[in-house]
């Protein structure tokens, strides 16, 4: 798979091909935007081989159920080939091409078990929840991260420090999904603060969705565990990062000549250490944002939130391909993207990079 | 038989230096003494309590007694018991999950570090491209069209997803140990590239592979864990993961009186993995050559 697009760029014939080939390597922007869609190609090809072209792949015994179900063979052919959106009596070559076609087109196919109804569709209905709910995890953990990391570093070697730095290295090894059972636990059996049970769906059944009071505070108490999950099982390694920048920031030299020339704490704070500090910081916030797409398959069917994790983890458990198929290529292309995103990023955020040029 | 003899007593005075050196640090030392306690109540201890086969209906849910150290589950059945004949699947796919990963990574990385140029930048090309990717959610996408049932094929699947990071760090590793003095001086000796891998690099790089190798077998284990509770693998085997996960599913989570039959599971991995990491950061000074040396 791969050796087909690498290997032209070695240097065995001196011809305009090649050429165009390195002018195209040589540039940064366009190698990363290269980079990305051959990325997308590569998901793209293996959830078409493992759903098309395994031996005793998916799609056949979807025929199967089909038949078995009271349709003839070619009923049934015809219904799941209307189903994975390609035409499935083609070789496979051509199948293949078809089914890129269709994915460029934005058409991933229908749903085996909610008939009809389109994968795109479905999608983008679950979206806005799990944009919504990372988003926001994602805003406090990034400020708290921040915050926490630079007390962090401005108080090294003090009980603060010990204290945030072991909390964090816990929260940072235990898994999201071990921290919502324990939060569960917590909140919902032992404290019995929240009513966990109360809490299914991102939102309660007969609100509808409008611009008032009464939706946001429904839909704020459906997602605030959740949220919290999200945050504890994310802070952790956010905190370590800034802090390790942080104290490699502090001892840089202009650090140094700020405090001589006797500027305030807070302006060094602000203006020295902390723009400079959080770079990394920002690279790694754009990658997230990638994630915030996909949402958490475990910790949205822990919590039955109805989030773009929670499609997929149903139609893992319901074995509907198309979904599956879909909503992993969506997933997989918002990470490929906030990648190219995060690279761009930070050769605008920090212009030293701009000038040695690229890597 | 005098060559025998020699190979038994190096290997004796091996095992007893790296003794020596284990407990010298109090946390990694307990570490490795809980490991070896888990490893053992999971292969041996089923032999001695074997799997209750049968549900006990008078002892639903129970707390905390001297008859059930741990409560019992919604089946009535003991905790503790469990627990110990659950580990096992854990353990070997922690460790077979980790050992593949971490040779597959050094083989590529070295290898990557050591050919330069071209292959070299391919390769990491490759590997970026591959990080990109989201791997819990292609794993869970896998296993469901592979229809995976049992933890080996489970475990290479795992392995074959999670080396290329690894790699990565392994290659940048190899570029700035082969720059140090002693690298170079025993390269201008014509040492043999085998020697210099085996004898020069790998040692210096022990600990840092080890910890990174734990790191894979702690992940492993929450993969398979949310394999499970997903119900993408099946159900064959009571280990903890399937322990939480029904525990999960008879809404035990929501009954403070069954509290120990999700608790004890989630004790068992956190343990283990504290275990795990405490050992792996004492490692440093088990394979650290100077140390040794002095010893």
């Amino acid at each position: 798979m791969s050796s087909a697009t690498v290997s032209p760029t070695l240097p065995t014939a001196r011809n305009p091909l090649f050429f165009w080939l390195e002018r195209i390597v040589s540039n940064y922007l366009l190698r990363r935007i290269l980079k990305a869609i051959f990325s997308i190609w590569l998901v793209t090809s293996i959830t078409f081989i493992l759903v098309r072209a395994m031996p005793s792949n998916p799609v056949e015994i979807m025929i199967q159920d089909l038949t078995s179900a009271g349709y003839s063979p070619d009923e049934a052919r015809t219904q799941a080939a209307t189903l994975v959106g390609f035409n499935i009596n083609q070789p496979m070559p051509e199948q293949y091409l078809e089914y890129l076609r269709n994915v460029l087109h934005g058409d991933l196919g229908k749903s085996y078990k909610s008939r009809g109804l389109r994968v795109t569709d479905m999608i983008v209905q679950v979206l806005p929840w799990t944009l919504f709910s990372v988003g926001l995890s994602l805003l406090i953990t990034f400020t708290l991260g921040i915050m926490l990391g630079a007390i962090m570093a401005y108080k090294r070697d003090t009980w603060i420090d010990h204290l945030l730095s072991n909390l964090a290295a816990t929260l940072d090894a235990v898994s999201p999904y071990l921290v919502g059972l324990l939060i569960i636990l917590l909140l919902g059996v032992i404290w019995r603060i929240v009513p966990i049970t109360q809490m299914r769906g991102a939102m309660s059944p007969g609100i509808q969705p409008a611009f008032s009071l009464e939706f946001f505070a429904d839909v704020f108490t459906h997602v605030r565990v959740l949220l919290l999950v999200y945050v504890l099982s994310a802070v952790g390694s956010w905190m370590l990062t800034m802090k390790s920048s942080t104290i490699a920031t502090l001892g840089e030299d202009y650090v140094t000549v700020a405090r001589a020339r006797g500027l305030p704490d807070l302006r060094i704070l602000t203006a020295y250490v902390g723009r400079n500090a959080t770079l990394p910081l920002f690279t790694r916030l754009a990658i997230s944002i990638g994630f915030a797409v996909g949402g958490s398959l475990l910790l949205e069917s822990l919590f039955t939130y109805r989030g773009v994790g929670f499609l997929l983890s149903r139609a893992l458990s319901e074995r509907d391909y198309p979904v599956m198929q879909g909503v992993f290529l969506v997933i997989a292309a918002a990470v490929v993207f906030a990648n190219l995103l995060a690279d761009y990023l930070y050769g605008w955020l920090d212009p030293r990079i701009r000038i040695v040029g690229g890597e | 038989m005098k060559a025998l003899l020699d190979w038994l007593a190096r290997t004796g005075r091996e095992t007893g230096k790296t003794f020596k050196l284990l407990r010298r640090n109090k946390m990694g030392f307990f570490g490795f003494l809980v490991i070896i306690i888990i490893v053992l109540a999971s292969f041996v201890g089923p032999m001695i309590w074997p799997a209750e086969q049968s549900a006990n209906v008078e002892a639903i849910n129970k707390g905390i007694s001297l008859d059930h150290l741990l409560g019992t589950d919604f089946q009535g059945q003991d905790n503790l018991r469990k627990v110990i004949n659950g580990g096992r699947d854990i353990v070997i796919i922690a460790f077979l999950t980790g050992v593949l990963a971490t040779l597959i990574a050094v083989v590529v990385g070295a290898f990557s570090a050591f050919a330069g140029g071209r292959v070299d930048s391919i390769l990491m090309e490759l590997v970026n491209i591959w990080l990109t990717i989201p791997k819990f959610p292609l794993l869970a996408v896998m296993a469901t069209v592979l229809k995976l049932n049992d933890i080996v094929t489970l475990s290479v699947l795992m392995a074959i997803l999670d080396w290329p990071g690894l790699s990565r760090e392994v290659r940048s590793q190899v570029l700035s140990l082969r720059r140090r003095d002693y690298i170079e001086a025993a390269v201008m000796l014509d040492l043999g590239t085998r020697n210099i891998i085996f004898k020069e690099l790998l040692p210096n790089m022990m600990s840092f592979i080890f910890i990174r190798m734990i790191g894979t077998m702690t992940h492993a284990i929450y993969q398979q864990t949310g394999l499970v509770f997903l119900g993408i693998v099946p159900y064959s085997s009571a280990n903890w993961g399937v322990m939480i996960s029904a525990a999960e599913r008879r809404g035990v989570l929501y009954n403070p009186q069954a509290i120990w039959s999700i608790l004890t599971p989630m004790g068992a991995i956190v343990l283990f993995q504290l275990a795990l990491v405490s050992f792996a950061r004492s490692l440093d000074e088990v394979f650290n050559p100077r140390l040794r040396t002095s010893v």
